[in-house]
């Protein structure tokens, strides 16, 4: 269990949204860069589902993209299985390429609407070469009944089918080059409630089934829950606390954590305190100094406007939060 | 449920009958007619060696005394009966407006599917890769936008003229008059097809497609293409109609095809010089049928423009 399959190490990716050049020039202004994602670190086993949470434009999707080869990193090195990831050399990615895949947010973009269902999920077949003839056409029918279609679909245009469907049909994409790790980003969040605990379960029991290796992308907390065994918590473009899924729960060790899962409706109605997320994520082209969560943090304290925390570990991964080193103190319990 | 089994699927002539187009066009008096039209002067153009009574560029079939016949009347000297009367050469108008709009139709189709493949290929690379390559192409297509279209393929002309060595003018013009419209309008297919390739290529389908690494020509092609290609059509179907009216002024200014092979401009200009002495039928049936075919294919790409549009329905 303990065998790190995908190993990000201090990965950066800097977007450039300077003004044309003119305009630069004539309003004196120098180039401008946001920072998505700041040397961001950490290991997924082999088997497990590590989550990465956090609100919109935290970089969750970022680091999903630079991992698959979308976007190229700015900084920092991604080892699958011991390899560097160089996306740049094209025979060296083609064995690297077929071992992992990635489940989109949108059901309704992700499937190209003049395809037929069988050629989409044939598509990565093809691309690798991995069957011929009519072993491809038998392969989709097998990989349709694996997630709960049936054969016949294959005819068929996206268009006849359901969000759910669709997704299913996109997870049955993915797995055709019968990777070990597959990316998903929000694979749930532009689905219906109902169907979103469906596809969930199916790709859980897919995960048994095959042994796969989960990124999930999320802002669902009781996504999350339901499916990952380790969390990482984003905020500003930096990994705040990495933890089992458990105690993440139980013992959130950042003050930031500490306030998502209070935002999490429950319906037990524990009546306990809640404190709401409050404020908005800063502007992430001029983050605040220091901790980058210091103006929204309700124990912020000197060093942390100063400076910035470096990751601790803890029982059960690790967080960055003065509040945890021997400058900082106990937190206080919020809970009344 | 049911109707989504193999078995019970309809066959595609039904689909193709049952489809929002086909409907859209069943309930649009104007784009039948208009269809049946263009159909109409098309199928004639196609066939005209069987159907036209006369061959109009067989010198040997043509009598000089058949000259200027008016339409429906009797020759004073030969007796013949020509249905839209004779040209100066004694050549049956009918004929030659249905061998004419044959080079009109052939040099439209053809400057069309030239700046067709032009400008979607420019606009696909150039929406896809963007950066100076995108800049470049853009600001050529800028310029190149500047220039009234008809004078561009003047310019055009006038220099491939300068670069084929005379024995083959002849036989090169109607294929230089080609590229010249082609090139002329190349522009807004171009400007079309990366407007659509931009949007489409951050979509996730295009994403996942280069997850698994596929070659960016097989991405542009097989994906991207089928889905910008809706407004390419109907930016074709205009421009097939005003490709046919650039060869038809290109022609009446007199740089066109040669008169040995006469497209329905060059019977217009014959035709404007007999005006005003009162032959006016070697005028007027070539311009109407120009006319009747212009407005036509432009009412056709009206339509279909109206019926691909979904915020119009």
């Amino acid at each position: 269990m303990s065998d790190v399959l995908l190993s990000v190490q201090g990965l950066t990716r800097r977007f450039d949204v300077s003004k044309p050049w003119l305009n630069r020039v004539i309003e004196r202004e120098d180039r401008q860069y946001l920072t998505a994602t700041a040397d961001v670190s950490f290991d997924i086993r082999k088997g497990e589902t590590f989550a990465l949470v956090g609100e919109s434009g935290s970089g969750k999707s970022t680091i999903a993209k630079m991992i698959v080869g979308l976007l190229e990193p700015s900084a920092g090195e991604i080892r699958f299985d011991g390899k560097v990831m160089d996306f740049a050399s094209g025979a060296a990615m083609r064995a690297l390429r077929r071992r992992f895949q990635m489940i989109f947010q949108d059901p309704f973009a992700s499937l190209n609407p003049r395809w037929r269902v069988g050629d989409i999920i044939a598509e990565p077949i093809h691309t690798f070469g991995l069957l011929k003839g009519a072993e491809v056409t038998r392969e989709v029918g097998r990989l349709l009944d694996l997630v709960g279609l049936s054969a016949a679909d294959a005819e068929k245009f996206p268009h006849e089918f359901s969000g759910g469907q669709r997704q299913r049909i996109a997870i049955a994409r993915a797995l055709s080059s019968r990777p070990e790790f597959i990316v998903c980003d929000e694979p749930t969040s532009a689905l219906d409630v109902s169907v979103q605990a469906q596809i969930l379960n199916l790709m859980r029991d897919l995960q048994d089934e095959f042994g796969l290796t989960y990124l999930l992308i999320s802002h669902d907390l009781s996504v999350v829950r339901h499916m990952s065994t380790r969390i990482g918590v984003l905020y500003l473009g930096r990994l705040v606390e990495i933890s089992d899924a458990k105690r993440l729960f139980i013992d959130p060790q950042h003050p930031y954590t500490r306030l998502l899962l209070d935002a999490v409706p429950d319906l037990a109605l524990s009546g306990r305190r809640r404190t709401p997320v409050t404020g908005e994520i800063p502007n992430p082209i001029a983050p605040p100094p220091g901790c980058a969560f210091h103006p929204r943090c309700p124990h912020v304290m000197d060093i942390c406007r100063k400076q910035r925390p470096d990751a601790i570990p803890t029982a059960s991964g690790q967080a960055a939060c003065h509040l945890l080193t021997p400058e900082g103190q106990k937190p206080r319990e919020t809970t009344a | 449920m049911a109707d989504f089994t193999p078995g019970n699927r309809p066959n595609a002539l039904a689909r193709a009958w049952d489809s929002d187009i086909a409907w859209s066009f069943r309930h649009s008096p104007l784009a039948v007619i208009a269809a049946f039209v263009s159909i109409l002067i098309i199928l004639a153009a196609v066939f005209a060696p069987w159907i036209a009574p006369h061959d109009p560029f067989n010198p040997a079939s043509l009598d000089l005394m058949d000259g200027f016949t008016p339409p429906m009347e009797p020759n004073a000297f030969t007796g013949n009966v020509y249905w839209l009367g004779t040209d100066n050469q004694g050549r049956d108008v009918f004929s030659t407006i249905l061998y004419g709009a044959r080079i009109s139709l052939f040099v439209g189709f053809m400057a069309v599917l030239f700046a067709m493949v032009l400008g979607i290929t420019l606009g696909l690379i150039a929406g896809y890769r963007g950066g100076w390559l995108d800049s470049l192409l853009m600001r050529v297509a800028d310029v190149q936008l500047t220039f009234p279209s008809i004078l561009l393929a003047l310019l055009i002309f006038g220099v491939a003229r300068g670069f084929i060595p005379p024995a083959y003018r002849e036989a090169m013009a109607i294929w230089v008059l080609i590229v010249a419209i082609g090139l002329s309008d190349w522009v807004q297919y171009a400007r079309v097809v990366r407007g659509a390739t931009m949007v489409e290529k951050n979509k996730e389908y295009v994403q996942a497609a280069r997850v698994i690494g596929a070659h960016p020509a097989k991405i542009l092609i097989r994906h991207i293409l089928p889905n910008v290609m809706g407004p390419v059509l109907v930016i074709a179907t205009i421009g097939l109609a005003l490709a046919i009216i650039a060869e038809a002024t290109l022609s009446f200014l007199g740089v066109g095809v040669p008169s040995t092979q006469p497209s329905l401009g060059t019977l217009i200009r014959i035709g404007q010089g007999f005006l005003f002495s009162g032959e006016w039928w070697i005028l007027l049936f070539p311009s109407i049928t120009l006319l009747a075919l212009a407005l036509s294919v432009n009412l056709l790409g009206d339509w279909l423009r109206d019926a691909l549009n979904p915020r119009l329905r």
